[in-house]
């Protein structure tokens, strides 16, 4: 069912445009060899070039184009082997030459497309315009001092990649679904760390509405500079409302910008006067047209990791896990290795079912990520093998593995996990057999005790027994319970039921 | 030991030679400079700043490495720098207002390259604010006066042609051995023209911009003036060079200019072109010009005669094209950074006071065209469209390069003229760039060479245009030319004069 | 495409040059009689004529990502009229 929002006329449709800037991982600028590393003392990161002194000039970071390309690459785009940079002329604060370095008519890539998963299980494709490189402006601080504000230029010239999608996007979901996909990708490729809440990821959300069956596309607001998933999908539903409220009341929405106010839930305009910004593009007369050879393209792709829809498709098709599952799983590329390590020669699906279940748990629990986990593959690996082998059952396998994280949070032991090395993965440093024994945990497979068990049960409920017997099936969970009570959870629970089974039928 | 009077007289090529032969010392060929700048500088308003102490200092540095035997090309011959080079710790003002207070950090690529071979720099010359003009009379700090005078009316002040007028006028008055200019409507050759010297505009990219405050940048071109081709010649051989800081450098060698200048041009071909005359042109000049096909003819060359046939648009081109890039090249003079600041109620009125303060008539004027070009709904018609004119521009001297090795031209459609004069209206401002233009343009390299003079004792320039990196070539012609001219003239206002 | 004053307010808000009403009206008429002296371009028969964007008729050159600039705070804002710290000092800015 398509999404719409209710107005006092009816039904309406959203529609949803994104402009992601996204922060390239590179050493240096886009324009310049001054470093790029965030969180730099003010004014420490800035070159002559980008702070636009007299005379200055920009010479292009091979990387920057190289992580465009690969970009373009993983959204299935066409790269553009004539690219060519212009200059976007504004008077800012933070843009020190008046002007940004950016790509207007001829960008390093062309149209692509992302495949989004929605809430309901399923999958929809959202094109992608084109892919553009251009600089990062500097930082204004407008809350250092009562009458000033203060410009710190170390991000003035970071080389941004501007990814801008089709207007394919029609619900705040959906919004949601391509913004994370986006950022898996870009992740996955090492293109950019996609960190909104850093700014390295940024969003614009252009936003129009219409009645269903409408054509065409009325006017469009944008919202600037979204920080988070969360905001961008609540900017789409509280701009669509306000411009629902606009075109109901007779009058008409006029295209503005606006910015998203997370505390109150709306959008509201940014101040500064309209005088309708006349960039007046033109070719940047310091820089030569950009021309990539075929060649050192293909190479880039040869080279590209697995990607998100491939790896998926691989778990669903070798490990026969789930959509959903595989989904969960290759979000990160530090999960899938992760999960991928612990399947090797093991039940893919019992592990799919521990790791997206117990593990995500234990890691948002406890803060952690798949990049320091306070247990290893390896080690959860060894407690799965302890349940093929029979030593344990699956309940009080989990027992074991809270034991094993809880040792390995204690503050003695918690610095050898924090900074886990991927080299660790298969090193154990605290065998879960040890817990086992410890804590008595061995699984009960003695069929003689389990007999013996099973008939004190029968014995102690012969009124349930009979209901059983006349036909209330639901009772058979009453008796392995308590036969697990009985035995301190620890009877294998296939003998259980099987032991159950010849005596009360 | 030579007396102060002739060693402002030398060459470069003397000034080398003397110093190596012990004929002087470096610090007599600078102090011998800085006395003359000093008697004569309050006139002429050629330099903006003299370095004394960092003059003497290099003047002695250079002794101590001659003393070791040390032979780069420019060791210990002082020069004037436009002060449109940023110069590490000398203060450096494009002739504006709004950049008076500004010291750079850095030292441009060109006038490093020029310190490296050994150069003495006596301090940096006027110019046009912001390299826009054609007679260094837009220039915040005054206009500079042309050390030529009129001999019908010696009391006229005459301009010496812009905007690296303080750099022609020094190098004529012989206040310095040679200088510096940037040229990017024809503000090395017309000012070279006017000042009876050789200006160099080489081809675009041969020399580095970086550190040079842009005016129009696919317009400006670092060059050299001197008294002499040969002088100009070894100025640009070290002055020129890839600079991997500079993405439109041009990465091509460096050949020995100097020893262009010796090549015969027998069997050269030297295309006229029809389309170099202007309206109301003195007889003088097209009298000049066609003793100089003679000279060339003479000196074994073939004359043939070739057209440019969009020459006229180059003027039009140029004055859309080179306001919208200064207008986006100075949006970066808005009092945050560096350079004049005049206070405002808000950031956007702080923009709008420091600008209006701080530009010129000229630089406004230049910037609102420029602005307007580019904007939206009009950057077709005038931008793109010139744009297009400019590829036709050089299409017409590729074609002609195809038939002949060089063209002659006058380089200017008058000599110098008065202070006050032509100031009625822009544009007739702007006609002086009439022949200097299209080389700009084109990229292709252009210098003027003194052919002769007018009946009123002032000098008039012939210009040589070669193919792009074949300034050899040009310096050919232009020695042979220089050989023919016999032009041996001195101005009124000089050094011990 | 003749200028008036409202425009020439105009550019000049784009060009963020103050102008008093003098200067726009002087303006009006240099600005108006440059661009007429310009409209001769209109001549010229461009049609197939890719445009020159610069006389270097190479492609670009790239660098190596290497980190060879920066670091030097107290060089960049030395000329900086108002300095407060380490940050370049400018009028409040409200979004």
């Amino acid at each position: 069912m398509a999404y719409a929002l209710q107005g006092r006329t009816g039904s309406w449709e959203v529609v949803v445009g994104l402009e992601v800037h996204a922060q390239v991982v590179s050493e240096s600028k886009l324009f310049s060899g001054a470093a790029t590393a965030f969180g730099a003392e003010p004014n420490t990161q800035v070159s002559f070039v980008d702070a636009a002194f007299p005379g200055m000039l920009p010479v292009i970071n091979r990387a920057c184009v190289e992580q465009a390309v690969r970009t373009g690459l993983g959204l299935n785009a066409a790269i553009n082997k004539v690219s060519r940079f212009d200059r976007k002329n504004y008077f800012y604060a933070d843009l020190p030459a008046g002007y940004q370095i950016s790509q207007y008519e001829h960008p390093i890539v062309g149209k692509g497309e992302i495949e989004i998963e929605c809430a309901d299980g399923s999958t929809k494709m959202v094109g992608v315009t084109r892919l553009h490189l251009e600089q990062d402006a500097g930082k204004s601080l407008h809350d250092q001092h009562p009458t000033k504000s203060f410009i710190d230029l170390n991000r003035a010239g970071v080389a941004l990649m501007e990814i801008v999608s089709e207007p394919d996007i029609r619900s705040p979901d959906e919004a949601g679904a391509y913004l994370r996909k986006l950022r898996s990708i870009l992740r996955y490729l090492g293109t950019c760390d996609g960190n909104m809440e850093e700014g390295s990821m940024r969003a614009d959300v252009n936003v129009s509405v219409r009645k269903p069956g409408e054509a065409g596309y009325r006017t469009r607001c944008e919202v600037k500079n979204v920080n988070s998933v969360r905001f961008a999908m609540h900017a789409v539903e509280a701009e669509a409302l306000r411009q629902i409220e606009v075109w109901e009341s007779g009058a008409e929405v006029q295209q503005e910008t606006r910015l998203f106010d997370s505390n109150r839930g709306v959008t509201r305009a940014m101040r500064s006067k309209e005088d309708a910004h006349d960039y007046r593009y033109f070719p940047d007369p310091d820089l030569l047209p950009l021309v990539l050879d075929q060649a050192w393209i293909d190479d880039l792709r040869v080279h590209l990791p697995e990607l998100p829809d491939a790896k998926k498709a691989r778990f669903m098709r070798d490990y026969g896990l789930s959509a959903y599952d595989a989904g969960v799983l290759v979000a990160e590329q530090t999960s899938a290795l992760f999960y991928e390590t612990v399947a090797k020669g093991r039940d893919p699906k019992v592990v799919a079912n521990w790791v997206t279940g117990d593990f995500f748990a234990i890691l948002n629990k406890l803060g952690r990520t798949f990049e320091n986990p306070p247990i290893n593959a390896a080690e959860l690996g060894a407690i799965l093998d302890l349940i093929k082998d029979g030593t344990i059952n699956g309940k009080i396998a989990k027992s074991v593995f809270e034991e094993m994280v809880g040792r390995a949070m204690a503050p003695i032991n918690v610095s050898l996990t924090e900074n886990l090395s991927p080299s660790d993965s298969f090193s154990i440093r605290i065998d879960p057999l040890t817990i086992v024994d410890e804590m008595g945990y061995r699984q009960l497979t003695d069929t003689g005790v389990i007999d013996a068990t099973v008939d004190k049960i029968i014995a102690a409920n012969q009124d349930k027994v009979a209901e059983f017997r006349s036909g209330k099936d639901k009772l058979f969970g009453f008796f392995v319970g308590q036969v697990m009570k009985a035995t301190q959870g620890k009877a294998n629970p296939a003998l259980v039921n099987e032991t159950l089974k010849r005596r009360l039928t | 030991m030579s007396s102060a009077t002739e060693l402002t007289d030398l060459t470069i090529v003397q000034g080398r030679d003397g110093l190596r032969a012990k004929a002087f010392t470096a610090v007599d060929l600078t102090l011998a400079h800085l006395h003359a700048i000093e008697a004569l500088n309050p006139r002429l308003n050629a330099y903006l700043s003299v370095g004394h102490a960092q003059a003497m200092e290099q003047a002695r540095a250079a002794d101590a490495a001659l003393a070791q035997g040390d032979m780069r090309p420019l060791l210990g011959i002082p020069l004037a720098i436009k002060d449109l080079f940023c110069t590490t710790g000398v203060r450096t003002t494009a002739g504006s207002k709004i950049l008076m207070p500004f010291v750079p950090p850095y030292e441009s690529t060109v006038t490093a390259n020029l310190l490296r071979d050994g150069a003495v720099f006596l301090g940096k010359t006027n110019m046009d604010e912001f390299a826009m003009g054609s007679s260094n009379m837009t220039s915040y700090y005054g206009p500079v006066e042309n050390p030529w005078k009129r001999r019908q009316d010696a009391t006229a002040v005459l301009v010496p042609g812009g905007s690296s007028g303080g750099s022609a006028a020094a190098v004529a008055a012989r206040l310095a051995m040679g200088g510096t200019g940037t040229d990017t409507g024809g503000s090395i050759r017309q000012p070279a023209s006017f000042c009876g010297l050789v200006g160099v505009k080489p081809t675009y990219g041969r020399c580095s911009r970086w550190g040079v405050v842009a005016f129009a940048s696919s317009l400006d071109h670092p060059g050299p003036f001197a008294r002499t081709v040969r002088d100009c010649a070894i100025l640009l051989g070290s002055m020129a060079g890839h600079d991997p800081k500079d993405s439109t450098s041009a990465d091509v060698p460096v050949p020995d200019y100097e020893a262009a200048c010796e090549r015969p041009i027998k069997g050269l071909r030297i295309g006229v072109p029809r389309e170099y005359r202007a309206d109301g042109m003195p007889g003088e000049i097209e009298a000049l010009w066609q003793r100089g096909v003679a000279w060339l003819r003479d000196a074994g060359a073939e004359i043939v005669d070739v057209s440019l046939p969009h020459t006229k648009y180059g003027l039009a081109t140029y004055y859309i094209i080179a306001p919208a890039e200064a207008s986006s090249n100075l949006a970066r003079y808005d009092g945050v950074r560096f350079g004049l600041r005049e206070d405002g109620e808000d950031l956007r009125d702080l923009y709008e006071r420091t600008r209006a303060a701080g530009f010129g008539a000229e630089v406004r004027r230049r910037i609102m065209i420029g602005t307007y070009v580019l904007s939206a709904g009009y950057y077709d018609a005038y931008y793109l469209r010139a744009q297009k004119v400019r590829a036709l521009i050089m299409r017409d001297f590729t074609e002609a390069f195809a038939k002949v090795d060089a063209l002659l031209t006058p380089t200017a459609p008058s000599a110098a003229f008065a202070q006050g004069e032509k100031m009625d209206d822009p544009i007739t401002m702007y006609l002086n760039d009439l022949f200097t233009v299209p080389a700009d343009l084109a990229g292709v390299p252009a210098m003027s060479v003194p052919g002769g003079l007018d009946a009123d004792g002032l000098p008039l320039g012939l210009q040589i245009i070669a193919r792009p990196f074949d300034e050899a070539t040009m310096f050919a012609v232009a020695a042979a030319l220089e050989r023919a001219a016999g032009f041996v003239a001195l101005p009124t206002l000089r050094a011990g004069g | 495409m003749a200028l008036d004053p409202a425009t020439v307010r105009r550019i000049a808000t784009l060009a963020r040059i103050r102008m008093d009403d003098a200067e726009v009206t002087t303006l009006v008429g240099e600005l108006n009689s440059i661009l007429g002296w310009i409209e001769q371009l209109n001549e010229v028969d461009i049609s197939g004529v890719d445009p020159l964007t610069g006389s270097a008729h190479m492609a670009l050159t790239m660098r190596e990502d290497v980190v060879t600039d920066g670091g030097y705070p107290d060089a960049i804002l030395f000329n900086a009229p108002d300095r407060i710290g380490d940050f370049f000092a400018v009028p409040k800015v409200v979004e």
